[in-house]
């Protein structure tokens, strides 16, 4: 069974190339509640303070809040990337993040190759990246342009096939980071009822979003972050 | 999506740093396949649309090789048949060495972008820098035997020791990559430092000058450890075998480096993704 466990969960980001003295005074100066200095006297900016909440499974989050509130951070730390400075983390359950499908494309190599690439970053052995091939290739709907570098595809064509590669697989928690929508219209209606078909079979989703239509229509409870704290959590009636 | 990770636990109080060092030194080396792609990729990438493409690397490697050669062996006086062959060897050693540690300085900033995005062992980064240097270096190493071909330099069974020197090397490109990635990412001025020290080991280490030019002053030599690696890989190939004093140096040199960059590697590791 999947679960997200937080217990006082707090992560910093230190600000070490300030540059003049004065500059850090002038930043630590004032109330501030979110840069403040740590335990070495360094300048941090307080990404998430003092976290707590536990995700079963079945629960689909969403997390919401202003610019700057912490909800990227979050994803990002739940995701294993960031590491806590304080406080516990336990996230048990396969981790699929489509915090940016993007990432890792090689502009200069084609599509297929570069579902090959993302193949070896996920560590799959030569049946499953054919499978992956074979899946993705065609769901990006790419044709002939899947043996063209990606440098020479339009904004949409990129997008489509980083979106195929990341949903081929169905993972047992899915972090996104805002609902997906690019493409064409028809390609939207496609990548709809794929996430439509990830986001009901995975054990838990967490999804960083301003939209509340998402909200209301995928999430049955919502997390509100300001300033890297939870202000509100309550269970919404999504589904 | 990333890769499959099965579970994420994480402790502030109680950060295991060793354990999570050594899981991400074995992920990261059970990646080579991806090194070696990313690798791969890098090269392609950087020669795209060239005619010559890597054989440029052979070229340059050549050209120098013959123009420090015919100065170097007439300012110092010395035959051509046994000053080429040294100066092959050891001058593509040192632009294999040198050029990783040059490169290694971006091992983690110039992953940012997947660092930021991916849970990935860093270790891989370490990896894919080390595979593309040796990826430039190889192309490089044909020269040598085409050298000792012209001269009639042959060297006897005792060049198998250098299999061993070229792992020793290896050894410390891997914490090499690591250390210098970190320490680079950390703090950005360490880079140019690093240029400016890199070029100082090529004048003081004996890769023009032969180590005997140096006389009764030879035995300080062993303080050098670029000296101590050239030696494990030319001292089998030209000298049967290499002074014992430079073999165990080497080794010395490696664990120190090794200790170094695994004791920094596990106390900041978890703080890798904020530096870059």
């Amino acid at each position: 069974m999947a679960r997200i466990c937080a217990e006082g969960l707090r992560i910093e980001f230190p600000l070490y190339h300030l540059g003049a003295r004065s500059m850090k005074k002038r930043l630590l100066g004032a109330a501030s509640r979110r840069v403040k200095a740590d335990a070495q006297n360094r300048v941090v900016i307080s990404a998430l303070s003092g976290l707590s909440f536990t995700i079963e499974s079945g629960e689909r989050v969403a997390l919401v809040g202003h610019n700057g509130a912490g909800k990227s951070t979050l994803l990002r730390t739940l995701a294993g990337i960031y590491e806590p400075v304080g406080g516990r983390l336990t996230v048990e359950g396969e981790i699929g993040s489509l915090i940016d499908p993007a990432a890792g494309l090689d502009p200069l190599s084609t599509g297929r190759e570069n579902i090959r690439l993302r193949a070896l970053y996920r560590g799959l052995d030569a049946e499953q990246t054919a499978a992956l091939e074979a899946e993705a290739g065609a769901f990006s709907g790419l044709g002939e342009f899947l043996d063209v570098p990606i440098h020479g595809y339009s904004a949409g064509m990129s997008i489509r096939l980083a979106f195929a590669m990341a949903t081929a697989v169905q993972p047992k928690i899915l972090l996104m980071d805002e609902w997906f929508s690019a493409g064409d219209a028809e390609f939207i209606a496609k990548a709809e009822a794929r996430l439509e078909k990830l986001v009901t079979t995975s054990e838990i989703l967490v999804i960083a979003t301003h939209d509340m239509n998402v909200v209301k229509r995928w999430c049955n409870r919502v997390i509100r972050l300001e300033a890297g704290r939870i202000v509100g959590d309550v269970a919404g009636d999504a589904q | 999506m990333s890769r499959p990770e099965h579970c994420v636990f994480s402790d502030a109080a109680n950060p295991r740093h060793t354990e999570r060092a050594l899981a991400d030194l074995r992920d990261g080396l059970s990646q080579w396949r991806l090194a070696l792609a990313l690798a791969r990729l890098d090269l392609r990438n950087r020669y795209r649309g060239s005619v010559l493409g890597p054989l440029w690397m052979s070229l340059s490697s050549l050209i120098m090789l013959v123009g420090l050669g015919l100065l170097y062996g007439a300012l110092f006086n010395l035959k051509l048949s046994s000053y080429l062959p040294h100066l092959a060897v050891s001058l593509i050693v040192w632009q294999w060495i040198a050029g990783f540690i040059n490169d290694s300085c971006a091992t983690l900033t110039s992953a940012e972008g997947v660092i930021r995005q991916m849970r990935l062992p860093y270790t891989l980064h370490a990896l894919r820098v080390a595979f593309r240097n040796a990826f430039v270096a190889a192309h490089s190493l044909a020269l040598i035997p085409i050298v000792f071909l012209i001269f009639g330099q042959v060297p006897g069974p005792e060049a198998l020791l250098a299999i061993p020197g070229l792992v020793l090397i290896s050894i410390n490109m891997l914490a090499g990559g690591l250390l210098l990635g970190m320490v680079c990412a950390r703090f950005r001025d360490i880079p140019p430092i690093v240029a400016n020290a890199v070029q100082l080991a090529f004048f003081v280490s004996p890769i023009l000058w032969k180590p005997e030019l140096l006389g009764n002053a030879m035995v300080w030599m062993a303080f050098n450890p670029f000296y101590a690696l050239l030696e494990t890989v030319r001292g089998p190939l030209l000298e049967g075998g290499g002074p014992p004093l430079a073999w165990l140096a080497a080794i010395v040199y490696t664990t120190l480096h090794v200790v170094l960059a695994g004791f920094l590697f596990a106390r900041f590791r978890s703080r890798i993704a904020f530096w870059v």
